[in-house]
């Protein structure tokens, strides 16, 4: 019989792994807490940078499950150190006892309700990033028909000291100037414009597609924060920032703006260090041994991560990880052996 | 670019190996926070001043790390400490305390010459 490998969390880290492991010969067994497998990607509509459908991806990787045991719809009650095995105990009353462990929890997008100046759930023109890729995967007609303006904020408890998370989440530049092009092809006659800090352009083929934002597109990129949104009487919306180029504070009449949620550490992340007992960065991410050489061993014996588990990554770094941990996991395993 | 001292105009150019902070040094003794800023721009946003005159708290802190400090200082006047850059700094800087700090710092380098 072959050996178990638990794997906590069912997004394309999770996924990737387990089908990684069982091509390695053991028999993964994959716990989500949702109702379906595939994490955030299963919501999102397009990919950057060549705007190719999710579940182009998805879809396959979820249709290739044969020899991996998974259960959605349930969490992880407890973990417990037994002699050299972690015994891990699940909601829905089964429990395993494995040598290994893979932590693929993800993030949780930010809440951007917490932004209150942005005034989301307050106003109705302001929505973020994933209510813009529920509308795009839809396909429904759009909810205002009046638009004109659209403003994209990028940052939004990101680089934020106040809202907790002082990290770049690193995919949402690329992701505000996806989807700008994308809802420019939507209201052809909108003008759309980014606020930024800094434009982290920094994966092949990222520039090109702001180049091409600008040039095709004719998107407007202003460098400055927004420091805070108001609305007037029809619901239409003011944005406050300053044009830090030109070193004056600007004032944007917006039809939609969309907020560029960021990357904060899943909700399980401290639960779950409790229980293997392990460390957190001062970030709320898992710490691994090495942000190196091994971005996917723990401090503590049998116990794994990958992806953004760790901090914020692109999907194909969550991909190579979730490769390289199961690779990882083998050889920690067959030393075992030994 | 070699100044042969021979130009009508003095050259306009920031010489930035030139530029001694002594009072920014004093500045990020007192009000450490200094160092934080990002210069996201929305204090200057933000600022009740800023709407009517050239106040910009972004550009101050900007100034002072290139030794210009004489043209922005002065514009600090047009504070009213009012405290909504404070509200909308990512970086969580006192920024009231710094205006005030930036006062005391410069003002006692003033009385120094
Ligand atoms: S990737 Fe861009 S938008 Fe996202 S947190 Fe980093 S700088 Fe801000
Ligand atoms: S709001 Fe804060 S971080 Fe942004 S420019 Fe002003 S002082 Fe700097």
């Amino acid at each position: 019989m072959s050996q178990n490998v638990v794997v906590i969390g069912g997004g394309p880290a999770g996924i990737e792994a387990s089908r990684k492991l069982r091509d390695l010969g053991y028999t993964p067994i994959l716990i989500e807490k949702e109702p379906v497998l595939g994490g955030h990607l299963a919501r999102w509509d397009r990919l950057f940078p060549d705007g190719v459908d999710a579940s182009t991806f998805l879809d396959p990787m979820i249709a290739d499950l044969d020899g991996i045991k998974y259960f959605t719809d349930t969490e992880v009650a407890s973990i417990n150190r037994l002699k050299d095995t972690w015994v891990v105990k699940l909601s829905n009353g089964l429990s395993a006892q494995v040598r290994a462990i893979l932590l693929t929890t993800g993030f949780d997008l930010f809440k951007a309700e917490k932004k209150e100046e942005y005034g989301y759930g307050i106003y109705e023109r302001v929505i973020t990033n994933a209510d813009l890729e529920a509308w795009f995967k839809s396909g429904a007609a759009p909810q205002f028909d009046d638009v004109k303006v659209i403003g994209f904020v990028h940052c939004v408890g990101s680089r934020d000291e106040k809202a907790g998370n002082r990290q770049c989440s690193k995919v949402c530049c690329v992701t505000a100037v996806k989807q700008a092009c994308e809802i420019k092809e939507k209201f052809p006659d909108a003008t759309v414009y980014c606020f930024y800090m800094d434009l982290r352009m920094f994966g092949r083929k990222y520039e090109d597609l702001y180049l091409k934002a600008q040039k095709e597109y004719g998107i407007r990129f202003v460098r400055g924060r927004v420091s805070e949104v108001s609305e007037d009487l029809d619901g239409h919306l003011f944005v406050k920032a300053e044009d830090t180029l030109f070193g004056k504070p600007m004032k944007l009449k917006a039809d939609l703006l969309v907020l560029m949620s960021g990357m904060t550490p899943a909700a399980s992340t401290q639960q779950l260090a409790r229980m293997v007992n392990i460390q957190t960065g001062d970030d709320g991410f898992f710490l691994p041994k090495s942000l190196i050489v091994s971005p996917f061993t723990s401090s503590r014996e049998g116990i794994f991560f990958a992806g953004a588990a760790t901090g914020p990554k692109t999907l194909p770094e969550t991909l190579s990880e979730a490769s390289a941990a199961a690779l990882a996991i083998d050889h920690y395993l067959k030393t075992l052996q030994r | 670019m070699i100044d042969f001292g021979y130009g009508l105009t003095p050259s306009s150019t920031l010489k930035i190996e030139d530029v001694r902070l002594p009072a920014f040094g004093e500045l990020l003794r007192r009000e450490p926070d200094a160092a934080k800023c990002i210069a996201c721009g929305s204090c200057a946003a933000s600022c009740s001043a800023g709407v009517f005159t050239e106040m910009n708290l972004r550009r101050v802190i900007l100034s002072l790390q290139r030794g210009r400090e004489k043209e922005t200082l002065p514009l600090l006047r047009h504070c009213m400490l009012c405290g909504k850059c404070q509200l909308v700094c990512p970086r969580g800087v006192n920024t009231r305390h710094l205006i005030l700090s930036i006062g005391k710092v410069y003002q006692l380098e003033e009385d120094k010459r």
